[in-house]
């Protein structure tokens, strides 16, 4: 839709034209995944992620409804009406374990997509609209997740949902007052188990939306990629159907074995044991973890150990939510005009620290908090921090980086071999000629 | 301005979590955490093999069927079943008329209702019920049983961290305690020292105690107290886990045919974008 060059849709068929001009919706769809969106044509496989994402989202909806029409939210009955769809229902088990697993899958993909973008600096001008709803879609996976998880009712179900609305009760004199208005009572009961299914059913709806706005800002700079500049003519992209269509239809089909693998065999493989023993509100698990995909932020909660001027539960609680909150700065904390990691030297060393702390972080949120596990998760939040609200910033300051390629095609015919060093500002500026962008839907 | 903000709450967070770090390294200087004894003595399940292993595992009936009567004649005394119905058992190879007979031999009526007084009365089991409830409540459990509560068995494999394995290590793992043992981990009245049970002291009799305590048809190997845990504890996995071979092979179709659809789908992409290589 952006770019000039753009193929436009032209039905030939009288009943497509017929609804082109009625109701434009193949169009629509024409511009914002067929033909008429111009693609870089140098993406590599990290660009599948999205499209995977959104797969799983919808696998979610679909086995998710199906779920809801057997479960029953209710303290007394919820763990053996999922019970019920393991041993009754037919199919019931298939449901159950792809909703569980491809939740796991979801936040895999979702998890690669994020990193891919902070390597190749994706969160940077012309793109921040587009991290920035990112991150509200992850808030509300993270949401709808954790409230999910609560359904079955099982120990970790309860226990959880007595930890994690407990981070309230730290904010100083309201804290409990919200935390017992989350739950609707004082402890996690009927009342939470029917809220939780009502917002588990709805968040997922509100992040198909998010994830429309999230493309339809994509769309308006259109997609980045790996060289991290600019599109500069027609030969620098392709249709996005049949060439990435095509390519995404392979990452797919191993989006799905993996599922499968998942699913038909190691089906309770990422769950917790602990969560096929019904809630029991007078017998506490000796460790409550929450899933996996929630263990680095797990690690940085319990990595403040010590009251200093707050109490060390309010550290952690502000440290977990500071966490997540800083990537919606990212765009104005890095402010190196190169945008791929590719080409940034000093930048790609502490990505990879990064990585690697993060997962530290993450083996760590699922130990019991004893020493040292408690020491390597203060000495990887630390980092963490450090990564990116002090070194980032210096290092787009200091670095200098390695000559960019002229153009997205010249990076592909001779890969590494740059022409020019990169004068500040080169591949993040919109060069002069370059089309104005357009809002989706505009061009028509 | 983002970056100088930015820069002091990381300052501030780093030197919260540094001080944190440098007083808990101290501790850990100063006073090294102890392993504690039930860490100490604890074991992990033992290895031990199941025809449902793995991603060709299937059930072996015939163990299933032994490990079921173990399970009736042994655990039903005091560990409920609830989500198995005697129905469920035809998947396990037992004829109707078998399990009709299981269901009005049972040693437990079901619950129901005098149909001329109206009073709470119990009727025999049919093959409909699910296996009837052990005790009335918790309370009644706990009272017959030294005030530990025996757990509902439909879902224990699932329920446990080693699954089966930990099961049967638990059913052979009754030993006397070592003499390191301390004194205050040494089991009390009604307890009994078992390595593989978290700390280590667990209120269950010892449930298998003699060699053919469960008698065994003819045609299967002998009932030894190792047999019978075995058979028992493949018998919990199917209670737990009663879909394992629909899922198995349902995984396989799927599987084979998820590559063959990737390597399609593999090669309409290296297709489409041969001139753009
Ligand atoms: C005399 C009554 C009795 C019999 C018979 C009995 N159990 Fe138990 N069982 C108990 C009690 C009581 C507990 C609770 C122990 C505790 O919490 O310390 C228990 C606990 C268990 C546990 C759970 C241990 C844990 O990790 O919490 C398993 C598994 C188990 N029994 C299996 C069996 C099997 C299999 C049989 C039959 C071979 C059996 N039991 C026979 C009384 C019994
Ligand atoms: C963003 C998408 C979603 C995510 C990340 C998600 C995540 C989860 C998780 C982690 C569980 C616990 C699974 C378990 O341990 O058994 C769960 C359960 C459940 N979810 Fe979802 N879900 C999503 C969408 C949906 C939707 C759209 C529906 C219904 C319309 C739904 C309905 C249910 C139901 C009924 C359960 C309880 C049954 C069970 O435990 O298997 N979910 N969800």
């Amino acid at each position: 839709m952006s770019f000039p060059w753009a193929r436009q849709y032209d039905p030939k068929n009288p009943f497509m034209r017929w609804m082109d001009e009625k109701l434009p919706l193949p169009r629509l769809v024409y511009n914002a995944v067929g033909a008429g969106y111009p693609v870089p044509r140098n993406l590599n496989y990290f660009w599948n992620f999205g499209v995977l994402a959104g797969l799983a989202l919808v696998i979610q909806i679909v086995t998710g409804i199906v779920l809801a029409m057997h479960y029953a939210a209710s303290g007394d009955i919820a763990f053996n009406s999922v019970e019920h769809i393991m041993r009754d229902v037919n199919s019931g088990w298939l449901f159950r374990y792809l909703h569980a697993n491809g939740a796991s899958l979801f936040f895999v993909a979702i998890y690669i997509h994020m990193f891919r973008g902070l390597y190749y600096g994706s969160y940077k001008p012309p793109r921040e609209m587009v991290w920035l709803l990112g991150l509200v879609i992850y808030l509300l996976m993270m949401a709808t997740a954790f409230m999910g998880y609560v359904l079955p009712w099982g120990q970790m179900s309860f226990w959880g949902a007595q930890v994690i609305t407990g981070f309230f009760s730290a904010i100083p004199l309201v804290g409990e007052e919200i935390r017992v208005w989350l739950l609707g009572g004082y402890a996690p009961d009927g009342a939470t188990l029917n809220r939780f299914f009502s917002l588990h059913y709805l968040l997922p709806f509100v992040i198909a939306g998010v994830v429309i706005l999230h493309i339809w800002a994509l769309h308006i700079p259109g997609s980045g990629n790996p060289a991290g500049i600019d599109v500069k003519g027609e030969q620098d992209t392709v249709p996005f159907h049949p060439y990435y269509t095509a390519k995404d239809g392979f990452g797919v089909g191993i989006f799905l074995i993996l599922l499968a693998i998942m699913t038909f065999f190691l089906p309770n493989y990422l769950g917790h044991a602990d969560n096929y023993i019904p809630a029991n509100p007078l017998s506490t698990p000796a460790h409550i973890v929450p899933e996996w995909y929630f263990w680095p932020f797990y690690a940085i909660l319990r990595a403040f150990t010590v009251d200093l001027i707050l109490p060390a539960k309010l550290w952690g609680v502000l440290a977990m939510f500071a966490s997540i909150l800083l990537l919606f700065f990212l765009p104005w904390l890095d402010r190196s005009p190169v945008r791929s990691g590719n080409y940034r030297p000093q930048f790609r060393i502490w990505f990879w620290v990064l990585v690697l702390d993060v997962l530290i972080l993450g083996w760590m949120g699922g130990l019991p908090p004893e020493e040292p596990y408690v020491m390597i998760s203060q000495v990887a939040t630390i980092y963490y921090f450090a990564h990116f609200l002090i070194i980032l910033p210096i290092v787009s300051r200091i670095e200098r980086p390695l000559p960019l390629p002229n153009s997205i095609t010249e990076a592909i015919l001779r890969p590494g071999k740059g022409e020019q060093q990169a004068p500040p500002g080169m591949g993040s500026e919109h060069q002069p000629g370059d089309p104005e962008p357009r809002p989706a839907g505009q061009e028509a | 301005m983002v970056r100088l903000i930015a820069f002091l709450v990381g300052i501030g967070l780093v030197g919260v979590l540094a001080f944190s770090l440098i007083t808990g390294a101290v501790n850990f200087i100063a006073d090294p955490p102890q392993a504690t004894v039930e860490h100490e003595f604890h074991e992990e399940p033992r290895d031990v093999a199941f025809a449902s292993d793995g991603p060709f595992g299937h059930f072996d009936r015939q163990q299933l069927q032994r490990g079921f009567h173990v399970y009736r004649d042994v655990c039903a005394a005091c560990h409920s079943l609830g989500l198995v119905t005697f129905r469920d058992l035809e998947q396990i190879g037992f004829s109707e008329a078998e399990i009709d007979a299981i269901a009005a031999q049972w040693i437990r009526e079901v619950p129901s209702v005098n149909p001329e007084t109206g009073e709470a009365d119990t009727r025999p089991a049919i093959a409909a019920d699910r296996i009837p409830a052990v005790y009335a409540n918790e309370v009644a459990a706990r009272a017959a049983n030294n005030n530990a509560l025996p757990p509902d068995l439909s879902l224990i494999t699932k329920a446990r961290e080693g699954g089966a394995a930990y099961v049967y290590s638990l059913l052979t793992g009754y030993q006397n305690p070592p003499a390191e043992l301390p004194a205050e981990n040494r089991p009390g009245p009604g307890l009994y020292y078992n390595p593989y049970f978290a700390n280590l002291n667990l209120a269950m009799t010892p449930p298998l105690t003699a060699d053919g305590q469960v008698a065994y048809a003819a045609g299967n190997p002998p009932a030894t107290r190792d047999q019978m845990a075995r058979d028992v504890s493949a018998f919990l996995i199917w209670a737990a886990e009663p879909k394992l071979e629909e899922r198995h092979a349902l995984g396989w179709a799927v599987i084979i045919f998820l590559i063959f659809a990737t390597a399609l789908a593999w090669l309409a992409y290296q297709n489409i974008w041969r001139d753009r290589h």
